[in-house]
């Protein structure tokens, strides 16, 4: 909101720095985020007397003038403007001037005639055609020209004859202080700030006689909706643009001018908050406003020509036939005021924040008005809005008020008080604040201090118990001037969870293993499922989707981690990095089947890589790396030909005592290549949890073994498709208890082995606990394992 | 004949010297020992001769032999003591490595930025004696928004453009739902954060991201006050920011802390002199704080009579980007092995 410091000290005589002003502002809670002076740009540009125009003597598009500006001789500008005629007052940028725009003016020589500066437009003040009536956007300002009183002389400068030397400051108020929204409330907050005497006038105005109820009956059928509808009616209207300095009070605050009437409601609505509107009285058919809820696919026009579809949920202004406006939100079209209006009704109402806000939303329409109700307006703040209003008319001799008010009032307004509790204040700030100083605060803010008794004003809804009060206190007493200290509390024990220590030491043993850890969305697109090669009957298609996502690509929550690495592998991919190593403890979110519980958010570990000369041996050595990091039970890796996102014969399953604990392996070729990436990539998949519930008891120390171990090598050969798990398994139970250790040291197909088959060579470490094992216990156990592998057709190499 | 075999023995003693002082390396040093004290050496040839001597000069001429077979053993030891440090300085110099070369191991993986960052501030937490507490992302409409004081229809919620599954289920915008489902399960003392991802309907850009995490802080018991708030906050940027840190608040509006503040700490590249990184304020706004709102401890069956407590809460990425001097936010989510690799 802007905020023309001018304005505001009409009700406040603060007159410090706008830097001092915008500091204290902040510290007091009226967050005021800059501030602008537009005649910090605009310079040596004044008003000029057209006295004389004649042709330019080389140019048959130029004209060349003689222009008073207030010095004991005229200047000389050449211009191709044709809006003007001598006798015009126009601005004139001298030689060495500045625009608006920052554009620097300088006499010069144009067809062989010297100009000696430039003429502007509205424009090259920095303006807009409704900032000065009667100004057009291709010409020259001319300031005389009859719309609107001018009263500078030539020579004056344009800053302050415009009133463009004033400082706007833009001002953000929070939510629950629509009191704010308005000049005074800020000019209350300012002279509470900097401790300034602050002062509103009561307006004033006189009416012409007549009864209001002759022209004009109210009905509110929704009382929630509409706690409060006041209306005047005024006739014998003359509709003419606005005086200068509304236009420009208006201008500072950003709000274009229409005529005097519409200039009128947001000049009020600006200075006090309080948003009003004028209804031609010819439209309001029958002489008869009711404010009730519209009829389901009732159509009506707003005043930005759009049509409006609206539903019971909206409340309407309507005469005897028709809506004329939505409430709170924007007037209708049908009941606009027009140049030729002569009798209005000026409505200053209050409605319910709620649904000024729904509506608001539905219609997709946010107005000036509709933020304002949004918010939760004072309900008696409808009465001075409307007699503001009614002394503005009178003050521009725009019309003749009727006697009488239409009031109808059904807001509730019980007069809060709250306990001063000083005392309890000082504790909870932990400050030493006076009584004397709390009430002088509380009563700068508007409120009554009577016997430690706060009178809190309707305008402050925010303020209900003694916290509200303590946080007024605080902003004004000084949140700076509140001592830091460090919380006491009692010794007790904080610290990180055992899941947390995991998911700690988890994240090292992945890094360790060569991962960067990556962070990814958690919503994806619908498509991932198709591009990973998901059946259509997938559980994992079961997925939350969002209503009103940002698009497509991420309206669903994930299921799974996979298509975030993939995604990732593949923009990497497309950078050119020539390898990519990544992990990702990532959230996926599992549907509830009840549609109103909350999903089941898991943990899943995934990291994938490609390039590097990284093949499944690789892989497999970071999957082993990790689960030995984390101290994971034996684990056994089970070949794995049907999973559709990877390849079938590189894929391997993990389990756990008999536990599946994840998935790894290259991505299916196809899957890869929906990904765009060519070549190989690897990918794991492990659920948090389940790895977590797989941890192995602790070890504990096991005596060194007293007697030798005894190394024995045994070759094999077996069927290609027999894997070494298989073969280990085997040997495993027909070595018995004295295999301490198994390891394979060579694979091998060729030329000495036949066709389909291939040879793996184990060591063997073999040892008793309690003795030297001797040649025979060695033979006999030997035996038992060849005897035993041959019978499953796994032979000795020979 | 005695003369001679003294004068050869004399002879050998000075060829020795000469010899040795040629030597250069520890073969010739072996081939030279040989030559002149080894068992076909020259000093057993001469010797070999004194059987041919009286026996009253053999054991005149022996103990001249003897004298210049040990000043001779001498010589060769310390030559040899000479040559070894000369070959081993020779060996070092020609193992010399460019020692500025890349070092061959796999490089560990890294951190990715926003969880160096983070993990920085748990660990400051846990050393105040915090724990740790998460909650959903996909949250009810309660612990979002009506626990926290904020009905619906509350104009606040605007602040906050929300993504929904259904009426009552949604995206969390903030981290503060953590702090009503903490409070209905445990009780007073409470020292909680609660860091985690949030959601707001934005458009990616430089400086939005419809997903961001947020830090969540949460201190309830006797006799909590606002100093207590700003006393914290003041020690948690100074652990987090460094021990210069400057902390301000300001007075800002939360439907469910009052009074509530915004959390300013002084530019940590001027020192809150003001310069182009902090937008010439010498303060960069980090979070927003305030002292529990006592509706939403009474809704938790807090007793208020007994109980205070302040909340506060951070966006990360803000802290991260400013940290690591990265000028868009869509980098953290890019994911780029050359970024995550650069930090």
């Amino acid at each position: 909101m802007n905020v023309p410091y001018r304005w505001l000290k009409e009700y406040t005589n603060v007159n410090v720095e706008p830097k001092k002003f915008s500091h204290e502002m902040n510290m007091t809670g009226t967050e005021t985020t800059g501030f602008v002076c537009a005649a910090d740009t605009i310079k040596n540009i004044v008003v000029g007397l057209i006295e004389k125009i004649e042709q330019h003597p080389n140019a048959d598009k130029l004209v060349v003038c003689s222009v008073n500006v207030g010095k004991a001789e005229n200047i000389q500008i050449v211009t191709a403007a044709k809006n003007m005629k001598e006798g015009d007052l126009v601005p004139v940028a001298l030689d060495g001037s500045v625009l608006a725009s920052g554009k620097p003016i300088n006499a010069g020589e144009l067809r062989g005639v010297m100009s000696y500066g430039m003429f502007c437009s509205v424009e090259e003040l920095g303006l807009a055609t409704n900032d000065f009536p009667g100004s057009i956007e291709d010409g020259l300002l001319i300031l005389n020209n009859g719309a609107c009183e001018f009263n500078g002389k030539p020579g004056d400068d344009i800053c302050k004859v415009l009133d463009l030397d004033d400082t706007i400051f833009e001002v953000d108020i929070v939510t629950n202080r629509p009191d704010c929204l308005s000049i005074i409330g800020v000019a209350r907050e300012a002279a509470c700030t900097f401790r300034a005497p602050f002062n509103v006038k009561k307006p004033e105005f006189t009416t012409c006689g007549g009864n209001i109820a002759d022209h004009l009956s109210v009905t509110v059928e929704d009382s929630e909706l509409c706690p409060r509808y006041m209306a005047r009616v005024v006739k014998n209207i003359k509709i003419e643009p606005s005086p200068l300095w509304l236009v420009e009070k208006l201008r500072d605050c950003g709000v274009r001018a229409i005529n005097n009437i519409v200039d009128i409601t947001n000049y009020v609505m600006l200075e006090y908050g309080q948003p009003m509107h004028a209804f031609d009285y010819s439209c309001v058919d029958g002489g008869k406003i009711t404010v009730r809820r519209a009829a389901e696919g009732e159509k009506m026009n707003t005043l930005d020509g759009q049509e409006r579809i609206l539903d019971t949920e909206m409340l309407v202004i309507a005469d005897s036939k028709k809506p004329i406006a939505a409430a709170g939100v924007m007037g209708g079209e049908n009941s606009e005021i027009k140049d030729d209006t002569k009798m209005i009704v000026f409505e200053s109402a209050n409605f319910f924040a709620p649904s000024v806000r729904k509506t608001s939303k539905k219609l997709g329409l946010r107005t000036e008005s509709s933020a304002r109700f949004e918010k939760g307006l004072d309900p008696n703040l409808t009465e001075e809005a409307l007699d503001r209003a009614c002394e503005l008319i009178c003050m521009l001799g725009a019309g003749e008020i009727v006697d009488g008010t239409i009031d109808i009032n059904n807001a509730k307004t019980e007069v809060k008080t709250v306990p001063l509790s000083h005392e309890w204040i000082n504790f909870y700030l932990n400050i030493d604040a006076s009584e004397a100083d709390m009430t002088d605060i509380l009563e700068r803010l508007g409120m009554k201090v009577e016997n430690g008794i706060v009178t809190v004003p309707s305008f402050r809804s925010d303020i209900e118990n003694k916290y509200d009060l303590a946080e007024e206190i605080a902003k004004f007493y000084g949140y700076d001037n509140i001592k830091p200290l460090f919380f006491k509390a009692d010794v007790r024990s904080g610290g990180f969870t055992e899941e947390q220590k995991f998911e700690i030491r988890l994240g090292e043993a992945l890094r360790a293993s060569g991962l960067d850890e990556i962070m990814t969305y958690s919503f994806v697109s619908p498509k991932c499922f198709d591009k990973i090669g998901l059946p259509e009957n997938a559980p994992e298609r079961s997925v939350m989707k969002i209503k009103n996502p940002l698009g497509e690509d991420t309206s669903i929550m994930r299921t799974r981690a996979l298509p975030s690495m993939l995604e990732v592998l593949s923009r990497n991919y497309n950078y050119r990095n020539p390898y990519a190593y990544l992990y990702e403890i990532a959230t996926v979110y599992i549907k509830n089947p009840d549609e109103t519980k909350l999903p089941d958010e898991k943990k899943v570990i995934c990291f994938g890589f490609y390039g590097d000369n990284g093949d499944f041996y690789t892989l497999k050595g970071i999957v082993e790396s990790i689960l030995t990091a984390m101290n994971t039970k034996e684990c056994e890796f089970i070949p794995c030909a049907d999973n559709p996102s990877y390849h079938p014969g590189r894929t391997a399953e993990i389990f756990a005592d008999g536990k599946k604990i994840g998935i790894f392996g290259q991505i299916h070729p196809l899957v890869a290549e929906n990904y765009g990436i060519g070549g190989e990539v690897y990918a794991a998949e492990i659920p948090f949890d389940v790895l977590y519930e797989a941890t192995a008891p602790e070890k504990t120390f096991k005596p060194l073994p007293k007697f030798p171990a005894v190394t024995r090598d045994l070759a094999l050969i077996c069927k290609d498709e027999t894997s070494s798990g298989e073969i280990e398994k085997k040997i495993k139970a027909l070595a018995g208890p004295c295999l301490e250790k198994i390891e394979i040291f060579d694979v091998y197909k060729g030329a000495q082995v036949a066709e389909g088959y291939k040879s793996i060579a184990y060591a063997l470490v073999l040892r008793a606990e309690d003795k030297t094992l001797g040649e025979n216990d060695i033979e006999a156990i030997m035996t038992n394992i060849i005897g035993g592998l041959e019978k499953d057709g796994i032979s000795l190499r020979k | 004949m005695e003369i001679n075999i003294k004068e050869q023995l004399e002879q050998i003693r000075a060829n020795a010297e000469k010899e040795l002082a040629e030597i250069a390396s520890s073969e010739e040093l072996e081939a030279f020992r040989v030559k002149v004290l080894g068992k076909k050496g020259e000093l057993t040839k001469v010797l070999s001769q004194m059987g041919k001597l009286s026996a009253e000069m053999r054991p005149v001429i022996g103990q001249v032999a003897n004298e210049v077979r040990a000043y001779i053993e001498e010589k060769i030891k310390a030559a040899k003591e000479q040559i070894d440090k000369l070959e081993l300085e020779k060996k070092l110099s020609a193992e010399k490595l460019d020692v500025t070369l890349p070092g061959k191991a796999r490089r560990a993986g890294k951190k990715h930025p926003c969880s160096i960052v983070l993990d920085e501030v748990k660990d400051a937490f846990i050393s105040m004696g915090f724990t740790i507490a998460s909650g959903p992302e996909v949250e009810y409409d309660y612990y979002n928004f009506e626990a926290l004081n904020i009905p619906k229809y509350h104009p606040a919620r605007d602040t906050q453009d929300t993504f929904y599954f259904t009426d009552d289920i949604l995206l969390r915008t903030q981290t503060s739902s953590v702090q009503v489902r903490t409070m209905e399960k445990v009780k007073p003392p409470i020292r909680v954060i609660s860091p985690g991802r949030v959601y707001r309907i934005d458009e990616v850009d430089s400086t939005h991201s419809p997903i961001f995490h947020q830090i969540e802080g949460l201190v309830v018991d006797k006799g909590i006050t606002m100093s207590h708030l700003k006393g914290s906050l003041d020690l948690i940027a100074k652990k987090l920011f460094g021990e210069d840190i400057k902390t301000r608040i300001r007075p800002d509006y939360f439907p469910f802390t009052e009074p509530s503040a915004e959390i300013s700490i002084s530019c940590f590249k001027c020192g809150g002199e003001g310069c182009k990184f902090c937008k010439g304020e010498g303060w960069i706004e980090i979070g927003g704080a305030g002292m529990v709102n006592p509706k939403v401890l009474e809704l938790l069956n807090i007793d208020t009579e007994e109980y205070s407590g302040f909340a506060f809460g951070m966006g990360l990425e803000r802290l991260v980007l400013r940290r690591y001097n990265i000028d868009d936010i869509r980098m953290l989510f890019e994911n780029d092995v050359r970024f995550l690799e650069s930090l």
